[in-house]
């Protein structure tokens, strides 16, 4: 048990969430309380002392999967191929159809038929029919060779084709129309299709489970759990992210917009001590016999800086661009001004977008949508861009004003007009430079990095949540 | 790890337990809460309870307090919450007024050296200790349960106030000496993620992140806390809610929220909701102009594959 338990806290700790030795400690502790045999019990338990932020509960989740799902039959509680089978033999009973010889499972059943009980199953939202028809799948369509060194998505993909769940969604709602009496009302559609889709997605899962159960019995939990190693979502790149990953990352940043205010109203007022309050000091001196014992300051109100968003949104780091656009809208309460420009190699200020509108998706799209930034071709041109904007708003930049560029000023071999920057500087009070590659990459090919950061107060890396919440942090 | 305290008898026989006695008193849990309730006792450990903003982290805490029939003592944070207002306070006035006391009685007899020592003995006693939350969990006799709700307004350098007592259940006062724990309370801590916490904190604690119930469990406790909602009803009010929480909104209904709406759905008489009904009353689930606005444009408009 201790060895099982070691193996698999190192599996966590490899797969990045930090467990500390009294965790370690407590885990063990709480895992004589918890009989092994409730899986689910155990899981809980183990995560409640290991798991100390829901952002890793998913990776903790996988790891948990891989790790106890092969450890010998003493370790898999459930046995999904007793229940699995079981679950077939009813689902032929209920379809009426003959034993087919060659057993009791699915295995004779042709691709129709198989569609047709997945069809019913998702009807009546048989869980256990659900987990049965996605082993047949993945048995099926899958095409899963031993040794093979694919990774699961490849039979994810292949699975999820065969059993066409868009098709398959189509008819249930056909079905569900069909069923209510005069049609569905809109909010019953909704309400209906909501439903169904979550139903799929549980489907879905089911299916990628089962892949993961075949690859790890197929390759051994350790390599799996290596090629499973994900991530956690403050370390998400986000030039590379993926879809999910985007949607994720999106979610996380509500909260850190939240976290990142409260931190810097906080940081603004306990920076240092104001002048004495005379009225506090007295009426507090009152509970020591008029002696003023305890003198109470007042709480400075320092000025809250301007600050000028300068982005890079050609293709390459659109998505960056989004998510710093995001974060420092959303925390513009703590700024006393924010304007935004955008730029390809035309630039355009933004910062009516923003204004009285509450959703932010909405102003990025128009922004994505509307503004004027391409000049020539539609490929970066920092040079030209920067140009524009000295021209243009130069003027207004004032020493309240932190200026902050962001990009990966990849140039396409254009002339740089680093003097821009220069200026720049001289008039506000920071110039920062973000660059969402990594830190190796810069000043290779046409990336003149170093040819702005020498006129820049700082040229931060910023390729993921926590490097930009630092950043920010760092700004105000 | 010296544990002054140790752990005591324990509350709960069994997980399963957990969950009835909590049922008992109208709090749904799911396997996970309750293994966590069990876990805390049996470990005599904190409980840091995460989640969004009423999904029932507080009344976790009141339920166990009432299923296990111990006094709840809350302490309420807040920015700038400080050592006097968490853990205990010197009456400064009291004090002074037995000082003036004794200076009075005392002039006569002309004794002054030898009385300051008896004051200062005097001042420093039981007598003139004002204890606040913390302090009066770790010394109370019977069973209690202690709330800490909302954590994360403290800043971090009081958070260190909490440590001692986290993980040995017992408080330094200079003046008295250390106090012990006569039983280890059961804590719970809330946070609503405002700002991460100190990794000291999260290491004395139990982790339970509280999310928004499933819509099985969601149903249930709409059904257990407005008796009078028909199932039907309850069926569609969770449905509905669950499909708000799915759309990009300021602030997403709470499971309060929901029940609130029920309790007012009924009032009106309501039985099933059609876009109408649902609309009109969009402003018990939602607090946002614009979310309102946004909800009630999803809810007419049926989504187009």
């Amino acid at each position: 048990m201790l060895d099982v338990l070691t193996g698999f806290i190192g599996e966590l700790r490899s797969a990045g969430l930090p467990v500390s030795l009294t965790e370690n400690l407590d885990a063990m502790e709480a895992v004589q309380h918890i009989p092994i045999e409730d899986r689910d019990a155990f899981k809980y338990a183990l995560a409640a002392t290991l798991v100390k932020s829901n952002a890793h509960w998913r990776t903790f989740e996988t790891v948990f999967d891989v790790y106890f799902s092969l450890r010998g039959p003493q370790w898999s509680i459930e046995d999904p191929d007793a229940q699995a089978d079981a679950a077939a033999d009813q689902a032929q009973a209920r379809m009426g159809g003959e034993q087919r010889p060659g057993g009791g499972a699915m295995e004779g059943l042709t691709q129709e038929e198989l569609a047709e009980i997945l069809f019913k199953a998702m009807m009546r939202d048989d869980q256990a029919m659900m987990r049965a028809i996605s082993r047949e799948a993945v048995t099926r369509y899958a095409g899963m060779e031993p040794g093979r060194p694919v990774g699961g998505t490849y039979y994810l993909y292949r699975t999820l084709r065969n059993l066409d769940l868009e098709g398959l969604m189509a008819r249930l709602m056909e079905a569900a129309q069909e069923e209510a009496d005069g049609g569905l009302t809109p909010l019953e559609e909704r309400l209906t299709r909501d439903e169904y889709e979550i139903r799929i997605d549980q489907l879905r899962k089911e299916v990628e489970a089962e892949i993961r159960r075949r690859l790890v019995a197929d390759r051994g939990a350790e390599a799996m759990a290596k090629t499973l190693r994900k991530p956690l979502p403050e370390n998400v790149d986000f030039m590379h992210a993926t879809r999910e990953e985007l949607g994720q990352l999106r979610k996380a940043i509500q909260p850190l917009t939240r976290k990142l205010a409260v931190r810097l109203a906080r940081k603004r007022r306990h920076g240092r001590k104001g002048p004495l309050d005379f009225r506090n000091t007295v009426r507090h001196s009152l509970s020591y016999g008029g002696v003023p014992a305890e003198p109470k300051f007042k709480y400075p109100r320092p000025a809250k800086p301007e600050i000028v968003v300068v982005a890079d949104i050609s293709g390459s780091v659109a998505a960056f661009a989004r998510f710093t656009l995001h974060l420092v809208h959303a925390i513009s309460s703590q700024f006393s001004r924010v304007r935004s420009f955008v730029f390809v190699d035309g630039i355009d200020e933004v910062t009516r977008y923003f204004e009285g509108i509450e959703d932010i998706t909405e102003a990025i799209h128009k922004v994505n949508t509307e503004a004027d930034v391409i000049w020539v071709d539609g490929h970066s041109d920092y040079g030209h861009a920067f140009e524009v904007f000295w021209d243009r708003w130069g003027k207004e930049m004032n020493p309240k004003t932190s200026v902050l560029l962001l990009g990966d000023a990849r140039n396409n071999y254009h002339a740089s007009q680093a003097w821009v920057v220069k200026e720049l500087r001289k008039k506000a009070r920071h110039v920062y430079w973000l660059n969402p590659e990594p830190r190796s990459y810069w000043d290779t090919g046409d990336s003149i990095v170093s040819e702005y950061a020498s006129h820049c107060d700082g040229v931060f890396e910023c390729r993921n949540l926590k490097q930009l919440e630092a950043f920010v942090e760092h700004l105000a | 790890m010296s544990q002054t305290a140790t752990v005591g008898t324990p509350r709960f026989p069994g997980v399963r337990d957990v969950r009835e006695g909590l049922r008992s008193v109208d709090y749904l849990a799911d396997d996970g809460i309750a293994g966590v309730v069990y876990l805390a006792d049996r470990l005599g450990k904190p409980v840091l309870i995460e989640g969004p903003a009423g999904t029932g982290k507080t009344e976790l805490a009141k339920s166990v307090a009432s299923m296990t029939g111990s006094r709840l003592i809350r302490l309420q944070c807040y920015e700038g919450l400080d050592e006097s207002k968490a853990l205990y306070e010197w009456n400064y006035k009291k004090q002074l007024l037995r000082i003036q006391a004794q200076r009075v009685t005392e002039e006569a007899a002309a004794q002054s050296d030898k009385t300051w020592s008896g004051i200062e003995d005097d001042i420093f006693s039981e007598d003139f200790l004002l204890t606040r939350p913390l302090l009066e969990a770790i010394r109370a006799e019977e069973p209690v349960v202690l709330l800490i709700d909302e954590v994360d307004r403290v800043e971090v350098e009081t958070e260190a106030l909490l440590l001692e007592i986290l993980s040995d259940y017992q408080v330094s006062i200079p003046e008295l000496g250390t106090v012990t724990a006569a039983q280890i309370p059961l804590v719970f801590l809330t946070s609503n993620n405002t700002r991460e916490l100190s990794e000291a904190l999260k290491r004395r604690c139990l982790y339970l992140h509280l999310d928004y119930p499933d819509l099985q469990r969601e149903k249930e406790i709409v059904l257990t806390r407005v008796p009078e909602v028909e199932e039907q009803l309850a069926d569609q009010i969770v449905r509905i809610v669950r499909s708000l929480r799915a759309l990009e909104l300021k602030k997403h209904p709470s499971v309060s929220e929901t029940i609130d709406w029920a309790r007012t759905l009924v009032l009106l008489g309501i039985n099933s909701i059609g876009t109408e009904e649902a609309t009109a009353t969009l402003h018990i689930l939602l607090k946002y102009q614009s979310d309102i606005v946004k909800a009630a444009k999803e809810l007419s408009v049926a989504q187009t594959a």
